[in-house]
């Protein structure tokens, strides 16, 4: 670390870690003064509604829109052809290079000539409000001739199966092998071999906000400003920018207050091009607020994985190899590369040594919604099917699952660990700190696993089963390949932090204001954070992979050491008093212990903003600020250990999360308040994804959960007390040693809640090899275990 | 996710209502609006006119008439849950309205708005099929009763007529010292029941079951009664073999499996449930029908 600069001054400054300073978004939150796209009410504005597709395939022949074009109130009807006058493709440009995408299936700003999933936007109405939009979509004459859906990807990988888009050769959409060691060899060598098949679902993202887009164009200017509920303003940026053939000068993306990413609002969706399109051509401001039944069609969501996997063991236990196929369900269209089922495949290794590995990974075109990553991004499927296989392979050997799993684990002398595999950006997979089988060990002693049994047999004199269940998992974080920031002081004396890095309610401005505040001697509260803007911050990525501490947060980091040393250095001089004697607090500089020997920060701006004709001061270059664009070196591993305790009651086959312990090591903590926040909020969701979430689809591809009352999510009823607990071992990878922790509570949770269900019903024998984990299916399982059992 | 335009009347009286009701073509009216709103959003129900009961004053209120338990039909769920005189009557309905929904949508919900919607989750519903309750309607052309078992007219559908309204449920109360019981089994903590179960029983002086009802809801589009565990129960004393005889014989009826559960978990659940739901009344009849549960 130290060849970083400002390291040396750095001893004596706080850098503002460990502290779980209050939010500082929060008072606005609470009080209602939030600002979200909804929110945004300019003058002229319009409302748009976009008429969908009723089939989830089909040949688009005809649209006629008179008779909506003349509804009173509706100012436009548009199809395909009306927008792609403002457009520089027939697609968005959408493409993420991947050596597997075999053709790159680009979305429509409307459908064009076919129709790949229900909901896909087929025409777009602006009205004078929503209430008239939706009542002119109803007057909207479509004729789709109805084509065959490939709906399993199973079967739309078949020999001579119907093609799920009419413009591609076939349904395998993508192919990836992952290989490394003599698998053949790990297999013929095997004591025991391990074989399995899972199926696998996870849900979609619902965050509370929906999407939502407000654009307006400035026909005299030129100048499209968009205000996007979307985790990827500037990522929006590039795409508008050359969708619409405009310059980067003429467009401004502004993510405002965001209700929820978890995903779905990193990919640029075709409403987004639509709205911003329909405003530039009727020169009027153009509001779309998705709705809820919109968000469970038409918003990318995460959906089924079929694994068949096989895992070779030698006698005492030890991983030899695994081996195996998934098939993957991608949806109609590829707006966010092929991410999601590589995440999987890297991310069963987990924490575990694992000589040889091949995993051929088939992605099908479906007639459904695109599947792009949800919190965890296609992770705990991977760690699903390692974490299932070891305890298949414990049963077979009578060992204990903390047993089979220690002797696997990679050991803390073994850091920084280097896998064999790749990641996307094409490093090798090295995992850069932590203790996994301390972590292990520390999730075993907190949780009572031992005293388990007495908590079991209490369970049975009451006629219910409990089981415990035990999983550990990595995740890659904090991912390239940089993030921006920048910290500038005016004459005012206002700390202002401007950012790449975008807020979807997770606490960003409060983790970037904390580092700064530390480094300046201020409070958080008196930093003023401008995230999400892309007139506020010329370059940035956004909210995706866990990875804005890690990124910005060294970004600004960086930059506010950089304002410290240039305040100390102008006051010194100007003072006359070494910079060894000053310190800053509340917004002066000054001498130790005598605040009124100093300057303001104010003071110190102005002087350096120059005026008519005069000098800087002596040596100074202009302006108070700094900007760094914080590059990661590879990624920071974030690693874990759950252990989850459930009760089924045979008569009902409800299961009830009893007690949940979670540790977690994201390396050094920033705020912890805020950082247990997301663990608990990430261990939530996989509960929900492990017992309730599941987006049903009809053969005929009609999505047939579409209200929060057929779709479940947990609510807090059914969610135990969840008990968190930190390691910290600091990433060697960036200066504050932060790992990212925005996902990594979602990844461990089906894989320990399955574990839990087959260990409370080990005396019928029953094994969970799908998700998610429902009354009916239980029920299903048990009186099969039963009937089999009885049979035997 | 906005309703289609309608003409909205907000009627004062009863007889305005019932007027409007009868003038206006392609009528809905709006009870507590927890069902009728979200369909009118998701544009499932779209009609011309939409009469609002919500300013009808006396279409609320909780009476007995006799050994009937009357419940206006725009009574909130949370009121009648709440009602000293319901939890005294009838406690099975004060325990089973705490079931439906959540608190929040039982403050605005409505015990009528419930009966007339029928939804085949509902809790409401089950409890009217179990105590042969009355739904009451009303039209300009006069008042009718109709018997609980003959409500149902298949999926979200009832008898109900053109220019009616359900203007309350009579519920006939069992006697002093009755034993209930309200069991389900729901998706998910608070939610929609997949089956629920109730139970009522009566015992003679010599410790035989005298009057022994049992709904089930969940099965299919209404709640059906267990005539057959009935029958097993009528006559004998409720022991446990007794009580196990009715739980099989009430997994024999006909269930309608769906996307979230299949027939057998259902029959499954409909027998576990009665179980459950016997012992529990044939317990609170032993303690002499112990109030609110």
């Amino acid at each position: 670390m130290a060849q970083h600069a400002g390291e040396a001054t750095d001893a004596p400054v706080s850098n503002g870690l460990g502290r779980s300073v209050q939010r500082i978004e929060d008072d606005a939150l609470l009080r209602g003064r939030g600002r979200f796209v909804d929110d945004v009410a300019l003058p002229g504005m319009l409302h748009a509604a976009f008429l969908r597709s009723p089939y989830a395939h089909g040949r688009l022949n005809r649209i006629d829109v008179t008779e909506a074009q003349v509804l009173p109130g509706v100012h436009r009807v548009f199809t395909y052809a009306d927008l792609r006058a403002v457009l520089t493709s027939d697609r968005i440009p959408l493409a993420m290079p991947a050596g597997a995408i075999r053709f790159d299936v680009d979305p429509f700003v409307l459908a064009r000539d076919e129709v790949c999933h229900v909901g896909e936007p087929v025409a777009l109405v602006i009205a004078d409000s929503r209430h008239i939009a939706e009542d002119a979509l109803g007057l909207i004459a479509v004729d789709i001739e109805p084509l065959p859906a490939i709906v399993d990807p199973r079967g739309g990988l078949a020999e001579g199966a119907p093609k799920a888009r009419l413009d591609c050769p076939d349904n395998l959409v993508a192919r990836a092998a992952m290989q490394y060691g003599d698998i053949g060899r790990a297999f013929a060598d095997a004591a025991h071999v391990v074989a399995e098949e899972f199926h696998l679902h996870k849900g979609g993202g619902h965050s509370i906000e929906t999407r939502g887009v407000v654009a307006r164009f400035d026909t005299a200017e030129r100048m499209l400003t968009v205000w996007d509920s979307t985790q990827m303003p500037h990522q929006a940026k590039r795409v508008l920018v050359r969708s619409l053939g405009l310059g980067e000068h003429q467009v401004r993306v502004i993510a405002p207050d965001v209700g929820g990413g978890f995903g779905p609002k990193f990919v640029f969706h075709p409403e987004e091009l639509a709205v911003a399109a329909a405003s530039m051509l009727l020169g009027r401001p153009v509001k779309w607020i998705e709705d809820r039944f919109e968000n469970f069609m038409a918003t990318a969501q995460e959906r089924n994985q079929f694994w068949t996997v096989e895992a070779a063991f030698d006698a005492q236990g030890r991983l030899l190899g695994i081996r195996g196929t998934l098939i993957h369900d991608h949806g109609a269209y590829t707006p966010y590369g092929v991410a999601l089922p590589q995440n999987s495949g890297t991310n069963l290794l987990g924490p575990y040594v694992l000589p040889a590995y091949d995993l051929d990974i088939r992605l099908c075109l479906t007639n459904l919604v695109p599947a792009t990553p949800t919190r965890g991004a296609g992770r705990p499927q991977g760690t699903f099917v390692m974490e299932r296989l070891l305890d298949r392979a414990a049963v077979h050997f009578g060992l204990p699952r903390e047993e089979i799993r220690s002797r696997n684990l990679i050991r803390a002398d073994q850091m920084p660990y280097e896998t064999p595999l790749r990641t996307r950006d094409g490093g090798l997979m090295v995992y850069d700190s932590g203790d996994y089988p301390e972590c292990q060990r520390r999730a075993l002693d907190v949780s009572d696993w031992a005293g388990f049994a007495e908590r079991r047999a209490a369970a049975v004199r009451q006629g219910r089963y409990r089981g415990i269940g035990l999983a550990n998992y990595v995740e890659g974080s904090g991912r390239g390949p940089f993030e921006s920031a920048a910290v500038s002081i005016g004459p005012s004396g206002k700390v202002v932090v401007t950012t790449g890095a975008t807020a979807q309610g997770q606490g960003t401005a409060t983790m970037l204001a904390q580092l700064v505040a530390a480094s300046l001697g201020l409070e958080a509260s008196q930093i003023s954070v401008i995230a999400g803007d892309t007139a506020a911050s010329p370059l940035g990525l956004g909210a995706f992979a866990s990875r804005q501490a890690v990124t910005a947060g060294n970004a600004v980091h960086q930059a506010a050491m950089q304002v410290r040393a240039k305040i100390l250095a102008i006051a010194s001089n100007a003072l006359e008093i070494d910079e060894s004697d000053l310190e800053l607090m509340n917004g002066r500089v000054s001498l130790k212990g005598a605040p009124e020997m100093g300057m303001s920060f104010g003071q110190i701006a102005g002087s350096l903003a120059g005026l008519p004709g005069m000098a800087l001061p002596k040596g100074a270059t202009p302006g108070l600020a700094a900007a760094v664009d914080f590059q990661p070196k590879g990624m920071a591993y974030c690693n874990g250990t759950h252990v989850a305790e459930i009760e089924i009651d045979p008569a009902t086959c409800s299961i009830i999360v009893e007690r949940y312990t979670v540790v977690h090591d994201c390396g050094r903590l920033i705020n912890p308040m805020m950082v247990d926040g997301q663990v608990l909020g990430g261990v939530v969701h996989g509960i929900s994804s492990a017992l309730f979430e599941w987006m049903s689809v009809d053969a005929q591809g009609q999505p047939q959960t579409c209200t929060y009352a057929d779709y479940l999510l947990a609510t807090a009823d059914v969610v135990p007390r969840i008990d968190i607990h930190h390691m910290e071992s600091p990433s060697p990878l960036n200066p504050l040693g932060i790992k990212g922790a925005g996902e990594s509570g979602t990844i461990a949770a089906s894989a320990v809640i399955a574990s839990a269900i087959e260990d409370a019903l080990s005396p019928l024998g029953v094994v969970v090899r799908e998700l998610p984990m429902t009354p009916g299916r239980l029920h299903a399982l048990m009186a099969k275990a039963t009937r089999d059992g009885a049979a035997a | 996710m906005k309703p289609a335009p309608f003409h909205y009347h907000a009627p004062s009286t009863r007889m305005e209502a019932l007027q409007l009701l009868t003038e206006l073509e392609d009528a809905r009216v709006l009870a507590g609006g927890q069902s009728l709103v979200p369909m009118l959003n998701l544009r499932l129900a779209a009609p011309e006119n939409l009469i609002d009961l919500n300013g009808v004053a006396d279409l609320a209120g909780i009476v007995m008439e006799g050994r009937r338990l009357t419940i206006g039909a725009m009574t909130r769920q949370r009121h009648g849950e709440r009602s000293g005189l319901v939890r005294e009557a009838c406690p099975l309905l004060a325990h089973a309205l705490s079931h439906v929904g959540h608190q929040q949508t039982r403050n605005r919900g409505t015990i009528g708005g419930s009966i007339a919607h029928m939804d085949p989750t509902a809790e409401l519903p089950v409890v009217a099929c179990a105590m042969d309750a009355v739904v009451v309607l009303e039209s300009a052309r006069g008042t009718r009763e109709v018997p609980f078992a003959q409500w149902s007219d298949g999926y979200l559908a009832t008898a109900i007529g053109p220019g009616e309204i359900v203007a309350a449920i009579a519920f006939p109360c069992w006697p002093a010292g009755h034993g209930w019981a309200f069991e389900e089994v729901t998706r998910r903590g608070e939610g929609y029941s997949i089956v629920s179960v109730v139970a009522l029983l009566s015992m003679g002086a010599d410790g035989t079951v005298d009057r022994c009802a049992i709904a089930i809801g969940g099965l299919g589009a209404a709640p059906v009664r267990a005539d057959a565990a009935e029958a097993v129960l009528t006559g004998v004393a409720p022991g446990d073999e007794a009580i196990a005889q009715a739980g099989e014989a009430a997994s024999e009826l006909e269930a309608e499996g769906d996307l979230y559960a299949h027939e057998a978990f259902k029959r499954h659940l409909a027998k576990q449930l009665t179980l459950r739901a016997l012992r529990s009344a044939r317990d609170r009849a032993h303690a002499g029908g112990t109030g609110h549960g």
